[in-house]
């Protein structure tokens, strides 16, 4: 958005401010840091993120990286990744992980815990049909597990195979022997991770200070 | 009236039996303490008669003073427990008085008894109670210590802790000294130091109290680890302060020199502790690592270096408590890794089992001490420092979590404080520390009977009203749910999104440290405390292994399928439909899976054979088994293609299991200790029952008589068959019945049930 200076910009953080609940502050650090891994550029590529030494030894970095480029968390009803973002997208996807207000009612909480499990969905559902199917769950096992040694696909597919069959059982019930369970839907989703209180799990902690220079 | 109105008939005879047991219970100790003089007396005259005459050989004697001593003891507990059987079976009473309220009254009737009798009621002894009543429950805490949300909270948990704790103690000593300058209350002798003294023995909140109080109500985790943890991690500084006050008081000065010496004290008696229990933690785990020959003992490896860290850490005059609860943590993830399931159990269960008598019999004995006691009062400091107690705890939690609530992400709400606050209940700890103080101590009788005064209060009042104040507030309680193989992959997957998004922004928070923490947990730490390979399985699969696990066992015990799934959904469901090809390429690979499970199980099988410290004979294991492997994996090659159809109906490869038949327990033994590594997953079978039920399956039930739950397991030739020469025929008659198949079993196996 124009250039990018080193102070706050009042109007243009304002706007980012209310779309996206951060501080100015926190909106300020933002930006340094996504100038810093930007190069200095308006804009974000995959690789830029790509070359951050703690993501390295992550086993679902290719998912997060993704879903940082994935229109459908962008709030806006698109579809489809791109190749680039700007600061602007990239300040929304990290709203995802901002923590619920200690005022907040409990459908104003509902509605965040719909917002995260939401951006977990689409992290799953990689072709973007709706559902998460048993081969993207499959997938998301073995990543999981491609850090922690050659365990082969074997176990991961029974894990996945098994997590399938528990998310089934709760969701549909009862099946016949020759219906077929299509994929995880959002529904079906918030029905079996409604236990885990992601709107209390799913949250970092967002700097109020600059300590970025403390860190690379 | 309607408490003693029973479902059944039976049920009012029960309770009189139950109150007729109790009284003879209550009789025998109070009797067995008289005729301490008698049998002594007529030892002393038996001596003296020998020399005179002759007696005729007693063929009945009663000599009491040979087992007194553990006569008593056993005695207590029976009466103690019979306490507790007779509270759960009184329905209503249970469900509205806490059980400790209850301990405490009938102690206060032993003893009422014990004193009418005119007997000395015994009190409840500071070193009994120190060395032997606490550390079970420190243990069972610190070793089932839920560690996530304790990490995720434990800046949260020590500031309470040291800070509340500290507040607590010189709020209250300083307002009762201001007191006890006020003439008309006449204690003006009370110096500060004594007041002080008094106030950090009163100010700590009781683990004790705080379980057995708090794991009735069932509140959310959240509020529960602060209260407990903070019950927990309290001790040094209780420590601390009261080998300071007591220190002081004697002398009567201190000096500035003395506050610092205080300050590095509180740091070496809490680090030092830990660092002990971490030691011996650390020493626990690496013996675990050897134990796979002697699987008998491996618990008591568990309680001895425990009890040992809180013993070293006590003979240092360190926090003897963090010495367990360190010792606990640290040496829980490595042993479990190690030790066989029916250790774990066992561990589990001795936990529970100590640390519940001992809870009982501390209220017991805290109930008898009051009557026994001796006691001095005074109505307004004891009621002043009730009043303190409470709204010190008040102020400074509030306090507390006003400057709490900035730094954390998930803030405390109101009635997590109120909670916090209302939950800070006095016990039995505070009690044997006063009871400590020497008896050149002028008030201390006053103090005690503060003491025991607070902890009725907040034990009766405080333990009685939390359950319906937690109703009325609606406060958030604990989710009652079974492990679910999905929010476990979503935590791990959680996890590792939270530690990529703050690498992405740049800062290293919670979850870059907790991330680093595991990559050197598993590189360097379990290399060496882990047995055999195990230490490279991560987290979600030993999950999930247990899982199926306890699933299995649960299956085999109870000869009934489990009710996890109780729908009729099953692989064909979720499969989604392939093509024929892909079945052949299936069996391949399962093919392949099998023969490298006998491999590996087959080297297993070897490193792992029993001594004869267990329950059978190993001599014959290795001869037999290679002969016996052999036979069996021709066999299991047959299987595989019959196999093929009823995979469908299985979720994983099924590896092997033991054989379930009934005499055959021996080999369930050995299943139990084997530790399964990744390759060979013992699956369970979440049993769907298949509906188009194949003339395989049913025959198969038949082969395995008494057993038709476990549906056509592939009876792994593991090590199992080499011990057991039976299961071997056995084996080996299922493999001839089974590869029987007519041809319609092969057109069969094209269906395309199997895919993946």
């Amino acid at each position: 958005m124009g250039a990018l200076q080193s102070l706050p910009d009042e109007p243009e953080y304002r706007d980012l401010s209310e779309k996206t609940g951060f501080s100015f502050e926190q909106i300020g650090i933002l930006h340094k840091r996504f100038k810093q891994l930007s190069h200095n550029e308006d804009t974000l590529r995959r690789d830029d993120l790509n070359t951050i030494p703690d993501l390295s030894c992550n086993p679902i970095r290719t998912q997060i990286i993704e879903a940082f480029f994935d229109k459908r968390n962008f709030h806006q009803n698109g579809e489809g990744t791109v190749q680039e973002i700007s600061f602007e997208e990239f300040l929304v996807v990290m709203s995802h992980f901002r923590p619920p207000a200690l005022d907040m009612t409990e459908e104003q909480r509902e509605i965040i815990r719909r917002e995260k499990l939401r951006f977990l969905f689409n992290m799953h559902d990689t072709d973007n049909d709706g559902t998460i199917t048993l081969e993207e769950y499959r997938h998301v096992v073995e990543e999981l597990l491609s850090r922690s040694g050659a365990l082969g696909k074997e176990t991961a597919k029974g894990i996945a195979d098994a997590a399938m069959l528990e998310v089934a059982s709760i969701s549909m019930g009862h099946m016949e022997p020759d219906e077929f369970y299509e994929g995880i839907t959002f529904e079906h989703f918030l029905k079996i991770l409604k236990d885990i209180e992601i709107e209390t799990r799913m949250n970092i902690r967002f700097l109020n200070m600059d300590t970025t220079n403390l860190c690379k | 009236m309607p408490a003693f109105s029973c479902a059944f008939p039976g049920c009012r005879r029960d309770l009189l039996v139950i109150v007729l047991v109790v009284f003879v219970g209550i009789g025998l100790p109070i009797e067995a303490s008289a005729p301490a003089y008698q049998s002594h007396g007529t030892e002393g005259s038996h001596l003296t008669n020998i020399t005179n005459t002759k007696k005729a050989f007693p063929v009945l004697a009663v000599n009491y003073e040979h087992v007194r001593k553990p006569f008593e003891i056993a005695l207590w507990i029976l009466l103690a427990l019979l306490m507790k059987l007779g509270f759960h079976l009184i329905p209503r009473l249970s469900a509205v008085v806490p059980e400790s309220c209850l301990l405490i009254v009938v102690g206060l009737l032993v003893g009422g008894l014990i004193k009418v009798i005119g007997e000395e009621p015994p009190v409840l002894d500071s070193q009994l109670f120190f060395l032997c009543l606490l550390p079970p429950i420190i243990l069972d805490a610190g070793y089932f210590l839920p560690i996530r949300p304790f990490t995720e909270n434990v800046g949260t948990i020590l500031v309470f802790a040291v800070i509340g704790t500290l507040w607590n103690a010189f709020f209250m000593g300083g307002l009762l000294y201001a007191l006890c300058q006020i003439e008309s209350v006449g204690l003006s002798g009370v110096d500060l130091l004594a007041c002080l003294l008094f106030g950090s023995i009163v100010s700590a909140v009781d683990p004790v109290a705080v379980l057995a109080v708090f794991e009735e109500i069932h509140i959310n985790e959240l509020v529960h680890i602060l209260v407990f943890g903070e019950s927990l991690l309290n001790d040094a500084v209780t420590v601390v302060l009261y080998n300071l006050f007591e220190e002081f008081s004697k002398v009567g000065t201190v000096t500035v020199l003395d506050v610092f010496l205080g300050v590095v004290c509180f740091f070496v008696v809490s680090l030092g502790g830990v660092l002990v229990g971490a030691i011996y933690g650390f020493l626990a785990a690496f013996t675990s690592r050897f134990t796979s020959h002697t699987r008998v003992i491996e618990p008591l490896f568990v309680f001895l270096y425990s009890y040992m860290a809180y013993l070293s850490s006590e003979m240092f005059h360190l926090s003897g408590i963090m010495a367990l609860i360190a010792c606990g943590v640290v040496m829980r993830p490595y042993v479990e890794a190690n030790i066989s399931h029916k250790s774990y159990t066992t561990i589990k269960y001795f936990l529970k089992m100590w640390s519940s008598v001992s809870e009982t019999l501390i209220f017991i004995f805290l109930g008898v001490s009051t009557v026994a006691g001796p006691h001095a009062w005074n109505w307004t400091f004891v009621i002043t420092t009730v009043i303190l107690c409470l709204v010190s705890r008040v102020l400074g939690v509030i306090g507390l979590t006003f400057i709490i609530n900035k730094f954390r992400i998930v803030k405390l709400t109101k009635k997590d404080q109120f909670i916090v606050a209302y939950g800070g209940l006095r016990g039995a700890i505070a009690f044997s520390l006063g009871y400590l103080l020497s008896n050149s101590h002028q008030m201390r009788n006053l103090f005690l009977t503060a003491i025991i005064t607070v902890i009725f209060f907040t034990v009766f009042v405080q333990g009685m009203t939390i359950r319906p104040l937690v109703e009325l507030l609606a406060v958030k309680k604990k989710k009652e749910s079974k492990p679910s193989i999905n929010e476990e992959i979503h935590t791990e997957f959680l996890d590792h999104l939270l530690t990529g998004v703050e690498g992405v922004c740049g800062h290293y928070g919670h979850y870059h440290w907790k991330e680093k923490l595991n990559r050197f947990n598993k590189t360097y730490v379990k290399r060496w405390l882990i047995a055999g390979e195990n230490f490279k399985e991560p987290e979600l699969i030993a999950f999930y292994r247990k899982m199926e696990l306890k699933q299995a066992i649960m299956m085999v015990e109870s000869g009934q399928l489990p009710s996890v799934l109780p729908s009729t959904i099953s692989m064909q469901n979720i499969q989604p439909r392939a093509i024929p090809r892909v079945s052949k390429k299936r069996e391949e690979e399962i093919r392949r899976i099998l023969r490298a499970n006998l491999q590996n199980n087959k080297q297993k099988m070897r490193s792992r054979s029993y001594s004869r410290h267990t329950l059978f004979d190993a001599d014959e294991e290795d001869d037999v088994s290679e002969v016996r492997l052999r036979k069996t994996k021709m066999e299991m090659e047959r299987r595989v293609s019959v196999m093929e159809r009823r995979m469908s109906h299985y979720l994983t490869v099924p590896a092997n299991r033991e054989s379930p038949r009934p005499g055959v327990r021996r080999v369930r033994f050995e299943s139990d200790n084997q530790v399964f590594s990744a390759d060979s997953f013992p699956t369970v079978h979440f049993e769907q029952p298949s509906p188009p039920s194949t003339p395989d399956a049913v025959s198969l039930e038949e082969e395995v008589p008494k057993r038709p739950s476990l549906k056509a397991d592939i009876e792994g030739p593991r090590g199992n068959a080499s011990d057991n020469h039976q299961g071997e025929l056995d084996y080996q008659r299922l493999a001839r019945c089974l590869s029987d198949p007519g041809p319609n079993k092969d057109k069969e196996d094209d269906d395309p049930f199997m895919s993946c």
